[in-house]
């Protein structure tokens, strides 16, 4: 197993650039998620990892070892592809073998190893049969068996899941985090399902036109964002963006929302013009005395939650409150943000406003 | 799968159905019939009017065609003593000793060098540069493929003249270098394009996935990739051995003697002792032998291969 640092990896196909310049470092063991929607460039890293693609520009180590130039076979890395890519004319047996036959191993060691794994993904009893026949959760066992038989250095896994039912995605998930953590083997994860990332990965990067929008743990991501982008992708229903014109100085703790004080973390940073409050539905309070009022439009039943989307002075926003709040449609009512989660973000580039509560997660990135 | 319903066809509808299939198959396969049976008549049951359908079959059409015969005089052939071989016996009826073997095994073998050569040439060539088109960013990539594709835009016999100065100058007349090398030429544009088809469809995470297995990309190509082109490779080498095992018109222009295949040579049969059609129909016999069993040989692959692209996985 191994640490995997990134540094300055740059990839352009023609006048495309897919990824520019990205930095990260996945520690050993650390279950790792590349996030983003399609095209981010988050595949493309993947593959640069894997030796699938060489970096136009930049470095790549794999346990210490500068790899960036190096052919796939030589990185001693494994990797799980969205259709799986079982080899279609070979049985299961033959697939999982297939990286132990390569390095030229012996057929008796090669047979332990094949049994040994089989037992660990419990698919013994398939091990005779083609891949052709086989259900989407056992050719995916079979393709994380063709991974997990080389004892690679590092696990680099492209949507795995991606082809699967979305009830059998959940319980894959489950089998494969707790593979994971049995194994203690680095892994790096491609997904642009949010959930999925932050139900499984122990650090997330967030991608976005081949920018590393943010890097950190799956709570300070959802938490801290770093940029809309961010905060828009991470969370269903996402963060509630609510514009509008005013300043902050260095250490203000306040901004004036459509004649409201809304407290917020004290900022590092000053900025004057329009700006960007960015809260979370389950952050936005029904408080009647509340000077800043909206009027219900929609209300959506969720169980124990219920969303309530509310037309506000500053735009449509949602919030997450428990059901027993009563919420009607037209209903006017007094809003109230939870202080300690308030993000600010410029609303020109994007950018979060550095303030006391999310300095430390945004100088990681 | 399409969106048509699916019913049972009724009873009239099969019986329609299968009487068209019935009615096609008799009229593709009678004329074949008629010269595989002509190839045992006799000559004059051959020549025959109204034609015969039954007959009482004779070898004379085989053994016309592999030997040759000459005509001697009753005393010479009393001389002779009594027909040692079933084959002299059936010659002597006609008053003709056999004088030796006839050229038309060496015409065969010729094809079938010609034939399978270009096949197995067209097939690497094809499968390599298909491979290369596929997989690989190759500058001008599309005008080159276009180019590889008009090739096949005129007939080939409209630069015979052209191809038949060149082979002289070159010495290639008459080789089965040059017949080859001719063939494949011809073939290969097709060759490229339905190969590459096929190749297209492989996906090419399973290259990838041996990459990273430690195989190189050579191993990659001929350890995943061949076997799932197997399919693709098989009826394109049947496309490409049947045009070159029917080919007439070059034949018979660029070969006269050494690589000459059994295509111009089958109807020159036809002077050797008169007007001999059970030996014609007896050598049009055999040439169909080896394209039929490969055929037969391929024709899992074929099935499949001939409808590629028409089902997704």
């Amino acid at each position: 197993m191994a640490q995997i640092r990134i540094e300055n990896v740059r990839k352009e196909f023609g006048a495309f650039t897919a990824v520019q310049s990205s930095s990260f470092t996945v520690e050993d063991g650390e279950f790792f998620m590349l996030l983003g929607p399609s095209g981010c460039g988050k595949t493309t890293t993947l593959r640069m990892m894997a030796g699938l693609e060489l970096p136009t520009s930049g470095q790549i180590y794999i346990g210490g070892e500068e790899v960036g130039m190096k052919r796939a076979r030589e990185r001693d890395i494994a990797f799980v592809f969205q259709m799986f890519a079982l080899y279609p004319h070979m049985n299961v047996r033959k697939n999982i073998s297939y990286p132990l036959v390569s390095q030229g191993m012996k057929k008796a060691d090669v047979a332990a190893r094949v049994a040994e794994v089989a037992r660990i993904l419990r698919i013994e009893g398939i091990l005779d049969k083609p891949v052709g026949g086989l259900s989407g959760g056992d050719r995916q066992r079979v393709a994380l068996g063709r991974a997990i038989v080389r004892n690679p250095k590092a696990f680099f896994m492209d949507e795995p899941l991606g082809a699967l039912d979305a009830e059998f995605r959940e319980h894959m998930a489950g089998e494969l985090r707790a593979l994971h953590d049995r194994m203690g083997a680095t892994t790096v994860y491609v997904t642009h399902d949010q959930l999925e990332a932050m139900q499984m990965g122990d650090k997330i990067v967030v991608m976005n036109h081949g920018v590393i929008e943010q890097f950190g743990r799956p709570q300070q991501i959802y938490d801290w964002p770093a940029t809309k982008f961010v905060a828009k992708f991470i969370g269903s229903p996402s963060m509630n963006f609510l514009e509008f014109e005013g300043m902050i100085g260095v250490g203000g703790d306040s901004i004036d929302l459509a004649g409201k004080k809304v407290a917020v973390p004290a900022s590092h940073e000053g900025r004057a013009g329009t700006l960007t409050l960015g809260v979370r539905p389950e952050h936005v309070r029904f408080v009647d005395d509340s000077s800043y009022r909206g009027r219900v439009i929609a209300v959506e039943y969720l169980g124990t939650t219920q969303i309530v989307t509310i037309d506000t002075p500053n735009g449509e926003i949602k919030a997450r409150t428990p059901s027993t709040q009563a919420a009607r449609t037209d209903e006017l009512v007094g809003l109230d943000f939870n202080e300690r989660t308030l993000t600010l973000f410029n609303a020109e580039t994007g950018r979060a406003l550095v303030s006391e509560a999310n300095e430390g997660v945004l100088r990681r990135g | 799968m399409s969106s048509f319903s699916v019913t049972e066809p009724s009873a009239p509808q099969k019986w329609f159905a299968g009487t068209l299939v019935v009615l096609y198959a008799v009229i593709t396969i009678l004329p074949l019939l008629w010269i595989i049976g002509t190839g045992f008549k006799s000559p004059s049951d051959a020549i025959a009017y109204p034609p015969k359908t039954f007959f009482e079959p004779t070898l004379e059409g085989y053994v016309n065609l592999f030997t040759t015969r000459t005509r001697v005089s009753e005393e010479q052939l009393k001389e002779m003593g009594e027909p040692k071989t079933w084959y002299e016996r059936l010659v002597r009826k006609d008053g003709l000793i056999i004088a030796g073997p006839s050229r038309f095994p060496e015409r065969f073998y010729n094809s079938v060098i010609i034939g399978f050569g270009s096949t197995v040439l067209c097939i690497v060539l094809g499968t390599a540069a298909a491979y290369a088109f596929s997989r690989f960013k190759v500058p001008l990539k599309d005008d080159l493929l276009f180019f590889i594709l008009s090739t096949r835009m005129m007939p080939p016999i409209a630069v015979a003249i052209p191809i038949f100065l060149m082979f002289r100058s070159l010495g290639l007349n008459d080789t089965h270098a040059g017949m080859i090398l001719l063939y494949t030429a011809v073939n290969l544009s097709l060759s490229v394009w339905l190969l590459k088809g096929f190749i297209d469809e492989i996906p090419i995470e399973y290259e990838e996935a041996a990459l990273i297995d430690g195989y190189t990309r050579f191993q990659a190509f001929y350890k995943v990739v061949l076997p799932q082109a197997a399919t693709g490779i098989a009826s394109t080498a049947i496309f490409c051995l049947i045009f070159a095992w029917n080919e007439y018109a070059f034949a018979v222009l660029l070969t006269s003697g050494t690589a000459q295949t059994a295509p111009p040579f089958i109807p020159t049969i036809i002077g050797v002792g008169g007007q001999d059609w059970p030996a014609v129909a007896a050598g049009a016999t055999l040439f169909l032998v080896p394209v039929m069993v490969f055929t037969i040989l391929l024709r899992k692959h074929l099935l499949r291969g001939i409808t590629f692209g028409a089902v997704r996985k």
